[in-house]
């Protein structure tokens, strides 16, 4: 019920007074509500929950995870 | 892809275990709180992943499951009153209610409509503007902001003919009544993603303080979930109970301020009636005294409800935490996901429904 699924904003568009933009996941695009994560760009991903945007993704946070979990992935040692 | 492969990596994966299993010194029990998680517990068999001391133990996160029987009941009551476009999301639809449930009442010719969107019924009003059209507004936090979207813009386009069912329910004081139940075994918490993407960590810092318990914030994939695992079993071994931001891709701190400020300009926080658990002070939402001419419940005056509950059903007590979905004598016998019980079984994020989806039936009861 809370799945949440990121996606790439392809455009940014008003329609009648309220932000949406269609938003890719994979091979798949749709149009979503983009009134609450106003500072969203083309580009950018965004969470999106029953055709809601409810957070734009962070990219700094997202690669400082990734870099630890690869590191992890390497190295048994690394990880305790 | 992006975002999500990653967090799919089996040597991550086996490698997070463990260092789970050399962390842990002692016997842990954990609950993952939303039903997504619990789905992709069992989907990826991150349990069977675990030591023998770690035990994790499935929340109430699943708002389908924990809709109260007399609001299913108005459900149906407004689904059959002529001219009505009862409209929902899917899952509602097999729920069971006192009399059946909303699949059998289309089936017998109520208009009942599966969304994907809060926002699409709002369109169907607009297209039907001789017939009224009710959503089902269901959710915990994540679904609020929608939710409310749709109510707003129903009021102020002057979509009149809209309605919402509202049976919000709220992740922290949920928190609060397991942790106050009596024989409760949880000792940490993985905290619900994407209600947090909403409400930021506020709420979750006064219930790590007050209850001395830590809550990490976790994601929904396999690595998200052993890392949150894990460094929930850390901070029980050091003898700390903090919040910790496991999620931080998508949880800020503060979450997303313009989601909370639509929320609270629709909604006020009341007491709810948990299907299974029973009413939790302050633990919902209802559209406020400025979305009146929105709220189905006023609109429709559908009478006395009288509730009838399955006797054989434990689903309260695998809400609760405090029984699994395999120790039902029910479970996958009686009560099977295309014959459910209890709403438990029926939505994929219920613990019974993904225990039976992914094979956890015992042997006497599959054959």
């Amino acid at each position: 019920m809370c799945l949440g699924i990121p996606g790439e904003v392809m455009d940014v568009r008003e329609n009648d007074g309220v932000r949406v933009g269609k938003v890719r996941f994979g091979g798949v695009s749709r149009e979503v509500c983009l009134e609450c994560v106003p500072e969203t760009k083309v580009g950018d991903y965004v969470l999106v929950h029953v055709g809601f945007a409810i957070s734009r993704l962070d990219p700094e946070e997202a690669a400082r995870t990734y870099e630890i979990l690869m590191e992890l992935a390497g190295t048994e040692e690394g990880f305790s | 892809m992006k975002y999500l492969d990653e967090y799919r990596d089996r040597d991550v994966a086996h490698n997070l275990a463990a260092a789970i299993a050399r962390a842990a010194t002692r016997p842990w029990v954990l609950m993952e709180v939303c039903g997504g998680q619990t789905h992709s517990i069992v989907r990826y068999g991150i349990d069977r992943m675990l030591p023998e001391n770690v035990e994790l133990v499935h929340g109430p996160g699943c708002p389908v499951c924990v809709t109260s029987l007399e609001m299913i009941d108005r459900a149906h009551a407004i689904a059959e009153t002529p001219g009505v476009i009862f409209t929902s999301f899917g899952d509602m639809l097999r729920v069971p209610g006192s009399r059946g449930d909303l699949l059998t009442l289309r089936s017998n010719g109520a208009d009942i409509r599966v969304v994907y969107s809060p926002l699409d019924a709002v369109t169907i009003a607009r297209k039907n503007p001789d017939r009224r059209v009710v959503f089902f507004g269901i959710g915990f936090e994540t679904t609020a902001p929608a939710n409310a979207m749709a109510v707003h813009l129903a009021k102020r386009d002057g979509v009149s003919n809209f309605s919402m069912l509202v049976s919000h329910v709220l992740v922290p004081p949920a928190i609060a009544s397991i942790l106050q139940t009596k024989g409760n075994r949880v000792q940490g918490f993985l905290g619900p993603g994407h209600v947090c993407a909403v409400m930021g960590l506020r709420e979750y810092e006064v219930l790590a303080e007050r209850y001395r318990v830590p809550i990490v914030v976790t994601g929904f994939e396999p690595v998200d979930l052993l890392d949150g695992i894990l460094r929930c079993v850390r901070q029980l071994e050091e003898g700390r109970a903090e919040v910790e931001n496991q999620y931080a891709r998508s949880v800020a701190t503060d979450g997303n301020r313009a989601a909370r400020d639509l929320v609270y300009e629709v909604f006020d926080v009341v007491d709810r009636k948990w299907r299974g658990v029973g009413s939790i002070p302050k633990s919902g939402f209802r559209l406020n005294a400025g979305y009146r001419a929105h709220d189905a419940e006023r609109i429709f005056d559908v009478g006395h409800i009288e509730t009838c509950e399955s006797s054989a059903c434990i689903s309260g007590l695998v809400l609760r935490g405090l029984k699994k979905p395999s120790d039902c004598p029910a479970f996958g016998k009686e009560c099977t996901p295309l014959s459910p019980l209890g709403a438990t079984m029926v939505s994929a994020e219920g613990a019974c429904a993904a225990y039976y989806q992914y094979g956890r039936v015992p042997k006497a009861a599959s054959s």
